[in-house]
């Protein structure tokens, strides 16, 4: 209880430490679009191929389930969508993003502890915390929303490209199903989460990364925890969320 | 001039350092020596504030940063340059925007201003060619000679070399030995060296500080090493033959 009171309490400290003015905003904004790639633009083929196949396998499976001459024919399309926007996109790809991103953040940070380069900075009088990872959590938040939007229209796309090749929901009442009692708040729900999802990963993967202690093994032991504390902390704040955020 | 008064440092139960202190010349190259484990390392940490000591002083030039607060020490550290074991390198920067680093976060300079700046260190340290390179594409001796680049483009007033030539051949030490002392007086540096290469210790050193189970145990300068009877610094500078040879041979020489 006390190590985690320990960590928990350090946890913050780097937080109120990054959250501080830029030693030069130029360089700032450099780091931040150098980030935003890291995050955003390499992870696009990664939640592409995941969400199109995602949809495309829900709408499988709904339509084996919706047997029953009293559910109608759309309805896979209405629970693939549901399914895309309130769970799939923004829960499920941001724990597929803690895996690709969130160790490599724990990784890129560790080798640079063990490699005396965090000292370096230090040594120059840069604030290390601010300097690394305040990009890392801005970039995290701003730009995983959009890849969770990319996600749910892959999704739904995958579900239509599914119809074209199974024949147990027609295209038209997937189209139909699809748009069928849409709630636009179902949007506005899964970024709230996106939102929160990528700063859960990307400052407690930074946590792990910056306070790794040791060599290369230590290394690979941040990035696993990393993973696994991000991923349980996420899991807990979805639960959270979801009663807070859908009564 | 850098003075550490009564600095004592405990990890968990484990005394590290106990009461050391040490008067650090400007414009000489100070090296502290010691076993593996001695505090050397941990000594140097706390000099820099990459440690918090437990008791003591560090005065820079009549400043002392162990008051100091987070703004201030972080003034002090631009006149501050370091050159750590490994380098210390950032792997994502090539050789010329790790030299121009420093310059980019703290100066006005323009890009031009800065590439001409961080050119001149590296042609300093005798890597003209190389700025364009990665620090995965140069050798551990290049890293270092960077490592120097990037630590003087600053124009700093204190030097710090932790352990400046582990896992370099002999030749190689010698060129960075060299380098270290030859910044130094043309800098006007405090130069602090922490080493157990005994070879860089005759060949640069002016003031000799010998650290042994967390205490400074001795100091003075090369010939004083010579005619010393302290046991533990004899057990540890003669260790080798070599070493033991060349004693006899500089008191034959008497």
């Amino acid at each position: 209880m006390v190590d985690i009171l320990t960590h928990l309490g350090a946890y913050f400290l780097m937080l109120r430490k990054a959250f501080t003015r830029p030693e030069k905003m130029k360089i700032f904004f450099k780091r931040l679009s150098v980030e935003m790639e890291l995050i955003g633009v390499d992870s696009v083929a990664l939640v592409s191929i995941l969400s199109l196949f995602m949809g495309a396998v829900i709408l499988i499976q709904s339509a084996y389930n919706f047997e029953n001459p009293l559910i109608p024919s759309y309805a896979e399309g209405v629970a693939t969508r549901d399914s895309m926007l309130l769970e799939f996109s923004p829960t499920i790809i941001s724990l597929i993003l803690v895996g690709k991103v969130g160790s490599s953040i724990a990784s890129e940070l560790g080798t640079m502890r063990v490699t005396e380069q965090i000292d370096a900075l230090q040594i120059m009088g840069v604030n290390p915390v601010n300097h690394l990872i305040l990009p890392k959590i801005l970039a995290g938040v701003f730009i995983i929303p959009f890849l969770i939007l990319l996600s749910m229209f892959l999704g739904i796309l995958g579900g239509f490209l599914a119809t074209l090749v199974t024949e147990s929901v027609s295209t038209h009442k997937y189209i139909y199903g699809i748009q069928y009692g849409f709630e636009p708040y179902y949007i506005v729900y899964a970024l709230t989460k996106a939102c929160v999802f990528a700063f859960i990963l990307t400052s407690i993967s930074s946590y792990q990364g910056f306070t790794t202690k040791g060599g290369a093994l230590e290394v690979g032991k941040s990035s696993t925890k990393a993973v696994v504390f991000s991923t349980i902390v996420i899991i807990l704040f979805n639960l959270i969320l979801t009663k807070l955020l859908l009564k | 001039m850098i003075e550490i008064g009564n600095i004592s440092k405990v990890f968990g139960d484990r005394k590290i350092l106990s009461d050391v202190s040490m008067y650090l010349e400007t414009g000489k190259v100070n090296m502290v020596i010691g076993q593996s484990g001695a505090g050397k390392s941990v000594l140097l940490k706390c000099l820099v504030g990459l440690l918090e000591t437990d008791a003591g002083e560090v005065w820079y030039d009549g400043r002392n940063f162990t008051e100091m607060n987070y703004e201030q020490k972080k003034a002090l550290r631009r006149e501050v340059g370091m050159l750590f074991q490994g380098g210390a390198l950032f792997d994502s920067m090539t050789v010329e925007e790790n030299v121009a680093f420093p310059l980019e976060m703290f100066t006005k300079m323009s890009k031009e201003e800065r590439t001409e700046r961080a050119n001149f260190c590296l042609k300093r340290v005798n890597l003209p060619a190389s700025n364009k390179l990665y620090p995965d594409e140069i050798s551990g001796g290049m890293k270092k000679r960077v490592a120097i680049a990037r630590a003087i483009a600053m124009n700093p007033k204190y030097l710090f070399c932790d352990e400046p030539n582990s896992g370099l051949d002999p030749q190689t030490s010698i060129v960075i030995d060299n380098l270290i002392r030859e910044i130094t007086l043309e800098y006007n540096m405090t130069t602090v060296v922490i080493s157990h290469d005994m070879n860089s210790v005759m060949e640069i050193s002016d003031n000799i500080f010998f650290v042994f189970n967390g205490q400074k145990w001795w100091e003075g300068n090369r010939n004083d090493l010579l005619k010393t009877d302290n046991k533990e610094l004899c057990d540890f500078v003669f260790a080798s033959s070599f070493m033991k040879e060349f004693k006899s041979s500089s008191q034959s020489k008497r």
